[in-house]
């Protein structure tokens, strides 16, 4: 992976995260850099996903500094609700909203939290739907979608908000081998256009590529 | 007889008037309730509860009868219809708060998560998130509600024509009227409330089968 | 002269008369319950029969008493039927007769709904040992329901007991009645009468309901996991 710039996007400086009595992350330091694609492998149970999500605010930590952009966002007064417009997350169970269909999912995020103009939103949206294969689908109900179009649709619903950086937190865990390739390619082709991206998973085959 | 009908009239839309005003602001209270215990503080939780099991576990009768004769104490004098509404709005708010509590606790920690990852603020998690999917759970509980409490309004509204009647029971030949005209009052809030009641009940079973999908 | 209300309470032979109101009260509550969860669990029995006619009857049977509030049932004993047929029913015998027969249909609907609700192959396990019909019953499937009973059943008796208040209606002399008498009697002598003893007879079904469906919740949370 080459490097497009010396700009890093993230920074973690002595991170330490701890529950009740255990210390799961101890002194961690890490940086990502734009463009970089980082990807964290490990068996289940390490504290990997933990990690991720200390990086937008789903975790808090005890003991160290989280840079984004060079601003420390870990320390208490940090407003949450900007910060994470600009950290992208996929989750391993997808958390499409049921109540929408998949149009209204892409939407929500960029019209009413980012209040951008919704037919700028619905170019970008329609686009996106189309690299990775599911623009016939922009009507449906997660319901009446496979895992492996959910997920893909999950990753289009965090681009659209434009992120400088996108998280994975085990997002192939729950899918079936043939749909763990289609989400494995626009995974790949997000990470060859440039996005920069921290990837955690306990499967080899993802790491592989 | 067929004098009193316009007065049962009169009195049944009187009822479904109270019943009404008390659903509604059952629901308002019980939103209220909710919103109050989402602030996670201590003692505000534990007034709400208090407040819950208080209503829940004394009889309505007593509620109202505690309201329209005991508040004279702090000279407050209320009309009929106010103390029917408050005391139907006392009881109804702890259930509704119940009811919208189940829905809101219905919704998965990992969907709040999702939309937090959006970054969303408390209110826009509620209103686009919690509130939609709280919904299809609470509303069953909340049309159970809505039926229950209809028939306590008509349970006040006999009650309060009953005290009334009390009044003349002194005259001998009212008194045996009394009588009649209570059990026809009985017999026409039947002809009118029991296919009410059905429909409602229909109703509510129905919005329960779509629910699980039994 | 602000203590004299909450003094009535104990004045000469209120708390007395009260505490025999409060007996009443717990007579029809106690011996409806009682009854109900005997005859409604044999009830509950034949509700749960394959026979579509039984079921409906019962079904009409528990609608009735579902849709039709009680006060409106109590009326119906106390006023209605009397003038029907021309005779005097006492007001608590009354309340017995509304109380069972509200208990029976409600207990029997709860146990149908936990006879109804065991997996299958409890039943077809215990046959393909060999157990017949009341064998089966007894040591397997009655256990495992009485669980899925006690809640609801707990949860009813509440009800049952909050519902108590309006015998007064009929003319019992409950607790309620009496109340309103040391009311009537002190209203000149003591203005606040009815906020102190109207809240006296409010705490006292608190003390008595409250427990209850604290325990019924413990129970449900313990049994439900």
């Amino acid at each position: 992976m080459s490097k497009k710039s010396e700009n890093k996007i993230i920074e973690i400086k002595n991170l330490h995260k701890i529950f009740g009595e255990k210390t799961v992350l101890k002194g961690i330091d890490l940086s990502i850099s734009e463009g970089e694609v980082v990807v964290l492998l490990g068996p289940s149970g390490c504290g990997k996903s933990t990690l991720l999500r200390t990086l937008n605010g789903l975790e808090k930590i005890q003991e160290g500094e989280i840079l984004l952009d060079g601003v420390n966002i870990s320390d208490s007064s940090s407003d949450w609700t900007k910060i994470r417009q600009k950290i992208g997350m996929v989750f391993q169970n997808y958390e499409l909203f049921p109540h929408l269909n998949v149009i209204d999912n892409i939407l929500l995020g960029p019209t009413k939290i980012q209040n951008r103009d919704k037919n700028e939103v619905l170019v970008q949206a329609e686009e996106l739907l189309q690299k990775v294969g599911l623009a016939d689908r922009k009507n449906a109900y997660p319901r009446e979608l496979s895992g492996g179009q959910k997920q893909r649709i999950a990753i289009v619903r965090a681009l659209c908000m434009n992120p400088e950086i996108m998280l994975f937190d085990e997002v192939t865990a729950s899918l079936d081998p043939e749909m763990v390739r289609e989400v494995l390619e626009v995974i790949l082709n997000l990470a060859k256009s440039g996005m920069t991206m921290f990837i955690v998973t306990t499967k080899w085959d993802l790491q592989r590529q | 007889m067929t004098k009193v009908i316009p007065l049962y009239t009169k009195a049944l839309i009187l009822t479904l008037k109270l019943a009404s005003l008390g659903i509604i602001f059952s629901i308002i209270i019980g939103l209220l309730c909710n919103i109050l215990l989402s602030k996670e503080n201590k003692i505000l939780t534990k007034i709400i509860h208090g407040y819950i099991e208080l209503s829940r576990n004394t009889p309505l009768l007593i509620q109202l009868f505690f309201l329209y004769y005991g508040l004279t104490k702090f000279g407050i004098k209320l009309s009929e219809t106010t103390c029917a509404i408050i005391g139907l709005s006392f009881l109804g708010g702890s259930y509704m708060s119940e009811a919208l509590r189940a829905g809101i606790e219905a919704v998965h920690n990992n969907q709040i998560e999702s939309g937090l990852s959006l970054g969303m603020n408390k209110w826009q998690l509620f209103r686009y998130v919690i509130l939609p999917q709280a919904i299809s759970v609470s509303i069953p509980l909340i049309g159970a509600n809505a039926i229950f409490l209809l028939k306590e309004t008509s349970v006040v509204g006999i009650i309060a024509i009953k005290e009334l009647m009390n009044v003349t029971k002194s005259l001998i030949g009212i008194y045996y009227k009394t009588y009649e005209s209570l059990l026809m009052l009985i017999v026409f809030y039947l002809i009118v409330l029991l296919p009410m009641s059905i429909l409602l009940t229909l109703l509510e079973r129905r919005l329960r089968y779509a629910e699980h999908g039994n | 002269m602000q203590n004299t209300g909450i003094n009535l309470i104990f004045e000469g032979q209120n708390l007395a008369r009260i505490l025999q109101g409060l007996l009443i009260t717990a007579r029809v509550a106690f011996i409806s319950i009682f009854i109900s969860l005997i005859l409604g669990f044999i009830f509950g029995l034949i509700y749960s029969s394959k026979n579509k006619i039984i079921r409906f009857f019962c079904r009409l049977y528990l609608e009735l008493f579902r849709i039709i509030p009680i006060l409106v049932w109590l009326f119906i004993f106390y006023f209605g039927f009397p003038e029907l047929l021309d005779i005097n029913i006492d007001g608590e015998v009354v309340a017995l007769i509304v109380f069972i027969m509200w208990g029976i249909a409600e207990t029997g609907d709860i146990a149908r709904g936990a006879l109804e609700s065991l997996p299958k192959h409890q039943r077809e396990s215990g046959m393909a040992i060999g157990l017949n019909k009341i064998q089966l019953y007894r040591y397997i499937l009655l256990p495992q329901a009485f669980r899925r009973i006690l809640p609801g059943t707990i949860n009813l008796a509440t009800r049952m007991i909050k519902t108590t208040s309006l015998i007064v209606m009929v003319g019992v002399m409950d607790v309620v009645k009496i109340g309103q008498q040391i009311i009537e009697s002190n209203v000149l002598k003591v203005p606040d009468a009815s906020f102190w003893i109207y809240g006296l007879i409010f705490f006292l079904y608190f003390i008595i309901c409250y427990p209850l469906s604290k325990y019924a919740k413990t129970l449900e949370n313990k049994w439900n996991k």
